[in-house]
């Protein structure tokens, strides 16, 4: 299996600010990478920079063979891309903004317009093909904009955060689609804040950062690295909150997190279910009221916390000094 | 298909786009077609009925002033549709296809010659209605309409540039509002300008929008001998200087245009 995507070095700076900081990455061929990170960590810049909109200040990167910067204009065919926000005509209707993406790809008049109806159908959007843009709903423009991302069947999709701003039935009607691709061998670049989104969609997920990737694996490995089992357990009031986070203390292998609106505690541990019976005991010993209490396997909401949360932490700590 | 054929259908199909955004979005079609049939009614029959020239009908006079007038307030549409596009996000879709690049712009201004024709025979056949004539022959008269539009591409071209200088369609249209109504009203489109007072009648002699409404009137053949041609040398070369003034503005503001372009949609 060959590379679809390989990025080495990356660096693309605006005045003062490094978006990208020497960024590397691997995709191989149909698999879906999923690139994660917070606002500002660089995950646009890089889709500008594979997708030939930006060149970068240093690095270099191919994709489906062909050099972002050398081949651009032959790399353009082999490529679909998805944006953040729907880059569809308000005035056309759907049938014709997919039309003109067919001729623009090349397509010619009859292949264009043939394909435009297929991707109507297969996107649940045939009902409304022939109506402007503008009275379409914000989940149908986005399905819009992706089948304007399939009109030339690229081997190689970006989608940068496809579903910011969906509601969630939306979302999942978006993500089954995807994978419905992923499921026919086209190798995917996706960007997400979600993590839920990376779970459900990426083979493998890199955790961007200040432009830099900060960690890199498949979910299960990611959750690995923050440790194995967590106690996730609920209280019933603010005075038992903060009991309970000194109980589980010495328990923890890491830091124990206290969510003071949701009355909730959670250690990362090791043990399994024997530490959480300890733990229950300690609770029961200091007469702590414990609503709920189990053993979950890390989300990636930890991974990112445990990640990027302390380096922001530590940050924020300096600027205040 | 080479790369020459490439780009002429790729500019085709983005002209399709652009003409088609035109016929449905109301506000624009109203600029294209309502404004002019309103602009030759009241302008011929207020100041018409007003207004007295020598050995001419004023509405006679004022027509070809009306189509240049029109020519340059339409030419806005090109820079309000780019300047919402570059908002919305649109060009990085057609950068990332393997269209040819110059396209977006050819396209652009060739569907805004189209949406000029619609708006020049609007008004020929209006005028028509009210008394408007070509007294010249019809090859004057076809010739007169290709200059116009001839005129109407390259103007195009300039608020194209302006546009993309510029980037947000409402700092666009304020900038295009306070540009283009001196440019309209400072010349001998709607009054004489022999009769204008000292500096400004030398502006309104040298405006190239003065040159054009000049050959217009003389192409269609609405002059009168009561009327000398004033002495400012575009004017007494009137048809030669517009047909220049577009060539110039053509080779100007194409390449200036095209690299603010590429700037605006590389960042």
């Amino acid at each position: 299996m060959s590379d679809a995507i390989t990025a080495e070095g990356l660096v693309k700076r605006y005045g003062d600010v490094t978006a990208l900081d020497g960024l590397h990455l691997t995709v191989p061929e149909g698999t879906v990478f999923g690139l994660l990170g917070p606002n500002g960590a660089g995950k646009t810049t890089t889709v500008r920079i594979l997708t030939t909109l930006l060149k970068p200040d240093a690095g270099h990167a191919r994709v489906a063979g062909f050099d972002v910067v050398r081949d651009a204009a032959l790399l353009r065919a082999h490529i679909g891309v998805s944006g953040q926000y729907a880059a569809v005509d308000d005035h056309l209707t759907g049938a014709e903004n997919l039309e003109m993406v067919g001729r623009l790809y090349h397509l010619g008049v009859k292949r264009s317009r043939r394909r435009a109806r297929e991707l109507l159908e297969r996107f649940d959007l045939a009902d409304a093909a022939d109506r402007p843009v503008q009275g379409w709903s914000g989940g149908m423009r986005r399905r819009l904009d992706l089948a304007g991302a399939l009109v030339a069947a690229p081997p190689v999709l970006f989608l940068d955060e496809p579903t910011t701003g969906l509601d969630p039935r939306a979302r999942a009607s978006l993500w089954d689609v995807i994978a419905e691709l992923v499921a026919e061998g086209t190798t995917v670049l996706l960007t997400t804040q979600y993590m839920e989104e990376a779970d459900r969609l990426a083979d493998r997920i890199a955790v961007t950062d200040h432009g830099r990737v900060i960690a890199l694996g498949t979910a299960d490995e990611l959750k690995g690295q923050v440790g194995g089992d967590r106690i996730e357990l609920s209280v019933t009031s603010a005075a038992d909150l903060e009991t309970a986070g000194r109980a589980l203390a010495p328990l923890a292998v890491g830091d124990v997190q206290v969510d003071a609106d949701a009355l909730q505690v959670t250690a990362p541990v090791t043990g399994g279910a024997a530490a959480l019976t300890t733990a229950l005991g300690r609770l029961a010993a200091e007469r702590v009221t414990v609503r709920d209490a189990g053993l979950r396997r890390p989300t990636l909401d930890d991974v990112f916390l445990s990640l990027t949360g302390h380096e922001a932490d530590a940050e924020t700590k300096e600027t205040v000094r | 298909m080479n790369a020459l054929q490439l780009a002429v259908a790729d500019g085709m199909t983005i002209a399709r786009r652009n003409a088609l955004k035109i016929r449905r979005a109301p506000d624009l079609l109203g600029g294209v077609v309502m404004l002019p049939i309103v602009f030759v009614l009241l302008f011929a029959y207020v100041f018409g009925s007003m207004i007295s020239l020598p050995g001419m009908s004023y509405g006679e006079y004022l027509l070809p002033g009306i189509f240049v007038m029109t020519i340059v307030s339409s030419a806005q549409i090109t820079g309000y549709t780019l300047t919402q596009d570059l908002q919305k996000g649109i060009f990085d879709r057609f950068r990332t296809l393997p269209m040819s690049p110059s396209a977006v712009l050819t396209g652009q201004t060739v569907a805004d010659v189209i949406m000029n024709l619609t708006s020049v025979v609007t008004m020929a056949l209006v005028g028509l209605a009210v008394g408007w004539r070509v007294r010249s022959s019809p090859v004057e008269g076809a010739l007169g309409f290709l200059m116009l539009l001839l005129f109407a591409y390259a103007f195009s071209w300039v608020t194209a540039t302006v546009a993309l200088s510029l980037r947000t369609p409402e700092v666009f249209n304020n900038v295009a509002t306070i540009l283009s109504f001196p440019l309209v009203f400072l010349s001998n489109a709607f009054v004489d300008s022999t009769r204008l007072p000292g500096p400004l009648r030398v502006v309104a002699e040298w405006n190239p929008v003065s040159t054009l409404v000049q050959a217009a009137r003389e192409l269609f053949g609405n002059t009168s001998p009561a009327m000398p041609v004033p002495d400012a040398w575009p004017l007494r070369h009137a048809v030669p200087v517009s047909f220049a003034w577009s060539v110039v503005l053509l080779v100007v503001f194409v390449p200036l245009a095209t690299r603010l372009y590429q700037k605006a949609v590389s960042r």
